[in-house]
C-alpha cells in the first residue's frame, strides 16, 4: 500500500440542524483510485466541499500530505495550490472562452496576479495543451468556444483542466453523467490512467462505471461510511442493499 | 511567438487610427492651428469627452470583463481632478498674489505670500489657513503623483475590505455607491479643506503660461487623446492574455476560478485599484478643461451614468465603452445645452433639457432588455463574430454572485 495522502478524521457538518456529514473518517493513499457511492443526499458532494475548503466542518480534521498539514481553515485557492483538483457534478467550464484558453488557465503555473499578467505560454506549455487535448479527444476543438461543445465534451474538458493542474489528488463528482457508453469507457480509461501517478476519488451512481474502475469502494450513507472494500464485497453487504441498491 | 499582441487584437489598430485621424482633423479645424471652424469651447468639450472615454474604458475593465459593477469609479475620477486642481489653483493664485504684492514698498516675505494665497483660496469658506492636505500643493510633481496615489489608495483600502469579506454582486454595487456618497458629502463640508461646495475653480488657467485658451484647449485635447490611446492599449494588453482569461472567468464563475487555485480576491483588488488609478488620470485631464470641480461632480449619480454609458456602448469590449461614452455624452451635451429644438405637441412642449434624462433612462432599459451587447454589438454584424450559446446565462454579475452558491448546480 502506498503512503497516505489524505486523512479525513472525524468530520461533522450540520446545515440548519440537518447533519449532512456525521463523524466521517476516510483515508486515501498517494496513488490510489477510490470510488464513493451512496444514495442521493448521502453527503458525497459535501465531503468534497469540505476537502476543497468550500464548506467549513463543525468539527474534525482534514490532514494532507507527508507533513499532515491541516486543510481546515485554508481558502479554496490555497487548497487548490496544495494540489487538490476538483471536478463538479455539473460540468463547469468557462463557456465564453476557447478550449485552449480554458486549458491554459488550468495549467500548473504561477497563480499570482503579477506573474499571470506577464505570462506567455512557452513551447512546453503549448505542447502540454495539445497532449491534453489529444487525451480528452478535443484536438480539433482547441480554438472553439467551450460553450459550443456538447455536454460530454464539456465533461472531458473539465477533466482535462483537472489533469492540467497536475494535482496530487483528484476529486471527481459524477464524471459519467450525460455521457454515451463509449464516452464512459473513455472516461474510465482516463481516470484509471491518472490514478497510476496520483490519488483519484470518483463519486458515481452508475454501477457499471464503478465496476470498470475496478477499485476499492466506499459506501456513504447519512454522512458516514457504511461499508468499504471491493465492489463485490460491498454489494453483498445487507445494509448496503437495504439503503442503496435495493431501492 | 505564436501570435503577436496586435495580431490577436486587430481592433486596437483600427481604434488608434480612428483616434489619430480624429485628433488631426480637430486640430486643423481649431481656432489655434487651423481654419477656426470649431470654437475653442467645443474643442474643450471634445477633449473632455476623450477623458470620459478613458474612464469608461476603466469601467469596462472592472465591470465588462471582471463582472464587478462598481458604482464608484466617478469618485476616483473626481479625486484625480481635485489633486491636479490643488496645484493649478495654488500656483495660479500665487502668481496673482505675488503680482499684486510686487508693488509694495517692502518686498513681501515668503510667508506673507503663502498667507496671501491662503486668504485668497480659503476666504470663501471663512478661513485662511492651509489645511494639511495642501502640503504638497506647490509641487507639480507630487500632486501629479497624488493623482494616481489617492484614488489608488482609496480603492485599495475599500477593495481590500469589501473583497476580503466576499461581498459581490448588488451588495458590492451598493457599497461603492455608499463610498461615493460619503466622499461627496464630506467634500461638501466647508472644513473638508477643499473649499466645500465652491470646489476648486479657475483650473483652465495654466500657471506660467501666457498662451490663449485657444492653444491651451488644443494642448489638453492632445493630452487627452494620448492618454486615451495609452489607456486603451494598456487595457487591451491586460485583457488579452491569461490575466484576461482569469478575470473573465471570475465574471462567469468565480467559485470555479478559486478551485483552479487563483486567489479571486487578489485579482479583483488588483483590477479595482488599477482602474481607479486610470480613472484618476482621466479626471486630472478632464477638470482643467472644465475649469472647475466641485463635490457635485462626485455625486453617486455620476458613477451610475458611467455604467449606463458602458452598457449602451457594449460592455466586455473596450471600443464599446469608448463608443458609449462618446456617443452618450455628446448627445447629452446637445440636448442639455439647449441646442435641441423643443417639440411642440400642441398640448405640451417637450423641453429636451428636462426630457433628456428620461430618454437616456429609457434607452438604458431598452439596451439592457433587447440589445445586451450595446452599440458595439453592431460590429459583430460586420465582423460576424461568433458567440457561444451561453444558455441564457447573462454576462457578469449574475444572480449566483448574490449568494455563496455551490458551483455545481
Ligand atoms: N449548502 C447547503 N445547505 C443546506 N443543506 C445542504 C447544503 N449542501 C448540502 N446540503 C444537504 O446535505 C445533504 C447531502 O448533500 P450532498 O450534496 O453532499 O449529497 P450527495 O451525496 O452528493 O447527493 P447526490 O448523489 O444527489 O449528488 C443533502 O440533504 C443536501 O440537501
Ligand atoms: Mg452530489
Amino acid at each position: 500500500m502506498s503512503s497516505q495522502l489524505l486523512e479525513v478524521n472525524g468530520i461533522s457538518v450540520t446545515f440548519d440542524g440537518f447533519r449532512a456529514i456525521n463523524n466521517l473518517s476516510f483515508n486515501i493513499g498517494s496513488a490510489e483510485l477510490r470510488a464513493i457511492i451512496g444514495p442521493n443526499g448521502a453527503g458525497k458532494t459535501t465531503f468534497m466541499d469540505i476537502v476543497t475548503g468550500k464548506t467549513k466542518p463543525d468539527e474534525g480534521k482534514v490532514l494532507w500530505g507527508e507533513m499532515s498539514k491541516n486543510l481546515i481553515g485554508m481558502n479554496e485557492a490555497k487548497i487548490a495550490q496544495e494540489g487538490i483538483g476538483r471536478k463538479f457534478q455539473k460540468p463547469t467550464v468557462f463557456e465564453d472562452q476557447s478550449v485552449e484558453d480554458n486549458l491554459l488557465m488550468a495549467l500548473k503555473n504561477n497563480r499570482k496576479s503579477f506573474a499571470v499578467l506577464f505570462w506567455k505560454p512557452t513551447d512546453a506549455d503549448m505542447n502540454r495543451v495539445s497532449d491534453l487535448a489529444a487525451e480528452i479527444g478535443l484536438s480539433n476543438e482547441l480554438k472553439r468556444k467551450s460553450g459550443e461543445l456538447s455536454h460530454g465534451q464539456k465533461q472531458w474538458l473539465e477533466i482535462g483542466m483537472l489533469l492540467a493542474q497536475e494535482p496530487r489528488l483528484l476529486l471527481v463528482d459524477e464524471p459519467a453523467a450525460g455521457m454515451t457508453p463509449e464516452e464512459r469507457e473513455h472516461t474510465t480509461d482516463i481516470l484509471v490512467e491518472a490514478a497510476k501517478t496520483r490519488a483519484v476519488v470518483v463519486v458515481e451512481h452508475d454501477m457499471e462505471f464503478v465496476r470498470r474502475l475496478n477499485c476499492k469502494v466506499t459506501v456513504l450513507h447519512e454522512g458516514s461510511v457504511l461499508a468499504e472494500g471491493s465492489l463485490d464485497h460491498v454489494t453483498a453487504n445487507q445494509q448496503v442493499i437495504d439503503v442503496y441498491l435495493g431501492r | 511567438m505564436r501570435n503577436t499582441f496586435i495580431g490577436r487584437n486587430p481592433s486596437i489598430l483600427i481604434f488608434l487610427a480612428v483616434l489619430a485621424v480624429f485628433t488631426i482633423a480637430i486640430t486643423f479645424m481649431s481656432e489655434a492651428f487651423g481654419a477656426g471652424v470649431i470654437s475653442t469651447s467645443f474643442v474643450k468639450t471634445l477633449g473632455k469627452t476623450l477623458c470620459l472615454a478613458l474612464v469608461a474604458v476603466a469601467m469596462d475593465l472592472i465591470w465588462g470583463y471582471a463582472g464587478i459593477l462598481s458604482l464608484g469609479h466617478f469618485a476616483f475620477f473626481g479625486l484625480g481632478g481635485y489633486m491636479i486642481g490643488m496645484w493649478l489653483m495654488y500656483e495660479r493664485t500665487k502668481e496673482i498674489v505675488a503680482g499684486s504684492m510686487a508693488g509694495n514698498p517692502i518686498p513681501p516675505t515668503e510667508q506673507e505670500i503663502v498667507d496671501g494665497i491662503g486668504t485668497q483660496i480659503f476666504g470663501v469658506v471663512g478661513s485662511s489657513e492651509f489645511p494639511i492636505i495642501w502640503m504638497f500643493a506647490d509641487s507639480l510633481f507630487l500632486q501629479l503623483a497624488l493623482v494616481v496615489l489617492v484614488p489608488g489608495l482609496l480603492a485599495l483600502v475599500f477593495g481590500w475590505l469589501a473583497f476580503r469579506s466576499r461581498v459581490t454582486g448588488v451588495y458590492l454595487s451598493i457599497l461603492t455607491q455608499a463610498m461615493t456618497l460619503a466622499l461627496s458629502l464630506y467634500l461638501f463640508q466647508n472644513d473638508s479643506g477643499l473649499r466645500g461646495n465652491n470646489g476648486l475653480s479657475g483650473l483652465q488657467n495654466l500657471p506660467g503660461v501666457t498662451a490663449s485658451q485657444d492653444f491651451v484647449s488644443i494642448w489638453f485635447f492632445w493630452a487627452s487623446a494620448l492618454a486615451l490611446a495609452v489607456g486603451y492599449i494598456f487595457a487591451a494588453w491586460i485583457v488579452s492574455g491569461k490575466f484576461g482569461s482569469v478575470i473573465r472567468g471570475i465574471r462567469d464563475n468565480e467559485a470555479r476560478v478559486r478551485f483552479l487555485g487563483y486567489s479571486v480576491e487578489g485579482y479583483k483588488l488588483f483590477l479595482f485599484t488599477v482602474t481607479a488609478m486610470i480613472a484618476g488620470i482621466a479626471g486630472a485631464l478632464y477638470y482643467p478643461q472644465a475649469g472647475i470641480i466641485n463635490p457635485a461632480e462626485i455625486a453617486p449619480i455620476a458613477s451610475i451614468y458611467l455604467a449606463v454609458w458602458v452598457a449602451i456602448g457594449g460592455r466586455g469590449r473596450l471600443y464599446g465603452a469608448v463608443i458609449g461614452a462618446v456617443f452618450v455624452s455628446l448627445v447629452s451635451t446637445f440636448f442639455t445645452g439647449g441646442q435641441a429644438p423643443d417639440i411642440n405637441l400642441g398640448f405640451y412642449t417637450i423641453q429636451w433639457v428636462d426630457w433628456w434624462t428620461i430618454l437616456l433612462g429609457l434607452s438604458f432599459v431598452f439596451v439592457t432588455l433587447f440589445a445586451p451587447k450595446g452599440i458595439g454589438g453592431l460590429f459583430d454584424l460586420i465582423a460576424d463574430r461568433r458567440h457561444p450559446d451561453r444558455h441564457g446565462a447573462d454576462l457578469g454579475p449574475d444572480k449566483g454572485s448574490l449568494q455563496e452558491r455551490e458551483a455545481t448546480e
